[in-house]
């Protein structure tokens, strides 16, 4: 065991009685209990006991883990409440989760994004169970008059072996809850865990399957109005006027008015960067008497910036590649020398448009607000930031608003702007009525914080042995500059550039899965590819002697460079074994990659099926993942999988275009997104055991997986992708 | 408006409401049946599938008015307690991430099954074609629908 002082989230283990009651700010009896069996539900507690802010352990030893971070399908809901579980030693059985409220008094980083909330939650979640635990054995200590060191604990039973007294957490919990939370914890070795590391289902999954209320849709309230918004029909475009008055007639409709979702006072969180500060608000009975007005109402907008077109994004992005930014963002060596003497030189340009996040469930937000207090209920990846800027834009203080999550139809990064949080409030402020705001898909695809386009040129040059002795990259985005300049291959290779550039835009953008990464890492990744083959080499060993440079010989300060090398490498040696690199993928048309972001380190080997059409099926991925311990395997592969699905889907079909301003693509008629029968047919996965800390799993399959999947289309078709979607990059016409 | 009295899940259902309105928005916005889901209001992404007789139809285009004594189940429907064979393989697979497309999901397989016991791998993509699945769990529907057909 390992003892270790409760510093880390010591406010965590304030005792909040607020929490104990259940009776927390909006008491919507259908967001509560997750998790329940029926014998469970037959054998509630009579009372429950609050050890610390993270669980409750009822009289009769079921135990209610709160979960913290939003649950947008990366299945925390499930995997932080097994972390507690695991150091409190109960009986998963007798374990209910339910969804924590926003509350910083308690939680730390109640935020989902950047794959970060097992690694950043892994030791306070641990140090929630164990002080659980060690006040429930410290409770049974004093009532046998035994040593507390003398107390074992197994599935929610204490047991004294000398006096061979024994009793459940239950009996114990009311005793316990009265003691001080210790200053100082054991933690379990890795090698005793029961619950961390085996498989357990969603705990939302029968409420799944059946139909039950869990989203921000699904809130439905006594005297809820429905609201819509309206926003302006191109980027660069702002409100003029409106006639309303026709469409307040209409049946069903309350209202409809001009209102700014954000003042010009208004203190503005990073989390609101694509918001439109003025837009229209109808707001009605009904959800189809609300899109019926929204059809019928016609306002006036009018030009206040540029209206830009894809083909503008596409040649600012190119020219910006043909110029050198003022400083380069990382220089190592010389690479001009190192070009001019080289036996060989291999360029290339990768591009990406804009991308929708897309999530199955539109934004939505339900808001209360009154003169007292602001109560909203809904998805939302970033909490704690939106109940900031409600602060500033309704004038009230932080203790007067209360944030509920709901579960999330997906994230994706969209649900990190809030702005319709926002926007939510404002009209129920100003109905002075609770109202849920409900984007149509159209609204949702056409409002902007997309993916940015991309465009990014390499450059590399080999020695006569086919070594690699200068890389160049250059990248552009829009409002977005693109390269991770101490990411790999830097530190393994002596002449070095990496710049950068952004191009402003008036198309909002923001963080999409595995932001950045989800488009450099498939053209750097097909790139080396190129270079490998340039080299004469196998592009797996191509690879793995870099690996080897970064770990024996590193260029530059090896502190600085964002990668391990050594677990790289392990990924790779991992997925060239359980692919069988050297053996029966002969003659397949096979591509491999490897990338590492959010701190976990991914590679895959993939297969393409013979003959097909103009774009072939994926066969199999086999993928190697180096992600530390992994908590839940059964949802970890679920993650593992939706990522290849979703970067094979978005390289291969997706866009987002624009023509003077307005999106092309408003629903999923002229969006594509891959289906079923266009996924891959198989799908292995395999994970280092290294019992390493945790680390991300939301994001960090899908990057590399577009590498490997452009570099298996050139087995297969003889011609290099340079252009996603892929569907769309055809050869040029000859003749 | 006009009074409509639908067949929900073998029961009785009465409605006012404007004639045009979608089935999908009866059943969240009048009838508090909110396991049918929005997701794209065009008959594109499967979320609101249901069964009209026993077909998986898209309710978000189908108007109220349409429906006469056809009977409809939703997935609040399928089953008394939650252990219809499709519910059941969802589970046992552990299909759903986020979740909010999987009732639409559920309810297409199930029309397959019914009609489709022993679907073929082929059958079963171009069944489930229709449903879109954003977090990309298309794989283990694939495998819960061969379980459940194999239940």
């Amino acid at each position: 065991m390992t003892l270790v002082k409760t510093k880390i989230g010591r406010r965590a283990f304030i005792r909040n009685t607020g929490l104990a009651s259940g009776g927390l700010v909006l008491g919507f009896n259908w967001l509560a209990s997750c998790k329940m069996t029926p014998e469970q539900v037959n054998s509630l507690p009579k009372e429950w006991f609050d050890l610390n802010g993270f669980l409750k352990v009822g009289d009769n030893g079921l135990v209610t883990i709160m979960s913290p971070n939003p649950e947008i399908g990366q299945n925390v809901k499930t995997a932080m409440p097994m972390i507690i579980a695991e150091e409190l030693d109960v009986a998963w059985k007798d374990v209910i989760v339910e969804q924590a409220p926003l509350n910083t008094d308690i939680f730390t980083r109640q935020l989902a994004g950047g794959s970060q909330s097992i690694r950043q939650g892994w030791e306070s979640l641990r140090m929630a169970g164990a002080t659980a635990k060690h006040m429930l054995k410290e409770a049974a200590a004093a009532a046998w008059q035994v040593p507390v060191a003398e107390i074992t604990v197994k599935e929610g039973m204490l047991m004294h072996e000398g006096s061979g007294k024994s009793a459940g957490f239950g009996e114990m919990a009311s005793a316990a809850s009265k003691l001080e939370v210790p200053e100082e914890v054991e933690l379990k070795d890795n090698n005793s865990f029961s619950i961390i590391g085996t498989d357990r289902k969603n705990v939302d999954g029968p409420k799944i399957v059946t139909g039950q209320p869990l989203f921000g849709l699904d809130v439905y309230k006594e005297g809820m109005l429905t609201a819509m918004i309206v926003h302006p029909p191109a980027f660069g475009m702002k409100f003029k006027s409106m006639n309303a008055d026709s469409v307040k007639s209409m049946p069903g409709i309350k209202d409809v008015f001009h209102f700014e979702a954000y003042a010009e006072d208004t203190e503005r969180q990073w989390s609101d960067g694509g918001a439109i500060p003025e837009l229209v608000a109808i707001v009605g009975n009904s959800t189809w008497e609300c899109m019926q007005a929204k059809k019928a109402l016609q306002v006036e907008w009018e030009e206040d910036s540029k209206l830009e077109s894809s083909s503008y994004h596409d040649e600012a992005l190119a020219a910006l590649l043909e110029k050198a930014p003022e400083q380069p963002a990382r220089k190592d060596g010389d690479v001009e020398a190192a070009f001019r003497k080289a036996a060989k030189i291999v360029e290339s340009t990768y591009t990406a448009p804009y991308l929708a996040h897309n999530t199955m469930e539109p934004m939505n937000f339900f808001a209360h607000v009154t003169p007292e207090k602001a109560e909203l209920l809904g998805p939302i990846q970033t909490p704690e930031f939106l109940e900031k800027t409600l602060a500033s834009r309704l004038g009230m203080p932080l203790e007067k608003i209360d944030i509920m999550m709901t579960r999330q139809g997906g994230g994706f990064g969209r649900r990190l702007y809030g702005t319709f949080g926002v926007e939510a409030a404002v009209i129920s402020q100003k109905m002075n009525a609770p109202i849920k705001l409900v984007y149509t898909r159209e609204d949702d695809m056409t409002q902007g914080t997309y993916r940015p386009a991309y465009k990014v040129k390499y450059k590399a040059g080999l020695d006569e042995n086919g070594n690699l002795i200068a890389w160049h990259v250059r990248g552009a985005g829009t409002n977005d500059d693109l390269v991770f300049e101490d990411r790999f291959p830097a530190g393994a290779v002596d002449n070095y550039l990496a710049e950068k550039h952004a191009l402003p835009t008036n198309v909002t953008t923001g963080a999409w899965r595995a932001p950045r990464s989800n488009f450099i890492a498939g053209a750097e990744q097909a790139f080396m590819d190129e270079v490998a083959e340039a080299s004469g080499k196998d592009p797996i060993e191509f690879r793995l002697e870099l690996f080897d440079r970064a770990i024996n010989n590193p260029v530059g300060d090896p502190q600085k460079n964002d990668y391990d090398p050594a677990r790289y490498a392990g990924v790779l040696k991992l997925v060239k074994e359980k692919s069988n690199w050297n053996g029966s993928g002969n003659g397949k048309a096979r591509g491999v990659s490897a990338y590492y972001c959010h701190n976990s380190y991914v590679a895959q080997v993939l297969d393409l099926e013979d003959g097909g059409g103009d774009m072939p099926r994926v066969e199999k991925i086999w993928c190697a993942v180096d992600c530390g311990i992994v908590v839940n395997p059964l949802s970890a592969k679920n993650q593992v999988e939706g990522g290849m699905v979703d970067g094979i889907g978005h390289s291969t079909y997706s866009a987002m275009t624009f023509n003077d301003g307005v999106p092309n693509q408003s629903n999923f008629d002229r969006y594509r997104l891959i289906r079923n029968s266009e996924a891959p047919k198989a799908v292995e996965t395999f994970f280092v055991d290294n019992g390493i800390d945790p680390t991300g799993l939301g994001e960090p399959s899908l990057p590399p997986v577009v590498g490997a999947l452009a570099n298996a289309l050139y087995k297969a078709k003889g011609r290099r992708y340079y252009n996603q979607p892929f569907i769309n990059d055809k050869p040029p016409l000859v003749g | 408006m006009a009074n409509f009295t639908l067949n929900i899940n073998g029961k009785k259902q009465e409605v006012d409401v404007d004639p045009s309105t979608p089935v999908l928005w009866v059943l969240r916005d009048h009838l508090n049946l909110v396991g049918t889901k929005y997701g794209c209001g065009i008959a594109q992404c499967g979320a609101c599938t249901i069964h009209v007789d026993g077909n998986a139809t898209r309710s978000c285009m189908l108007t109220v008015s349409s429906v006469g004594n056809q009977e409809i189940t939703t997935i609040e429907g399928l089953s008394e307690n939650g252990d219809h064979p499709v519910q059941k393989a969802w589970l046992e697979v552990d299909v759903p991430q986020c979740g909010y497309c999987q009732a639409g999901q559920i309810m297409s397989a199930a029309a397959l099954l019914e009609k489709n016991p022993n679907p073929t791998d082929e059958e079963i993509e171009m069944a489930m074609n229709g449903n879109i699945c954003r977090c990309g769990t298309y794989l283990r529907i694939r495998k819960a629908v061969k379980m459940a057909a194999n239940s």
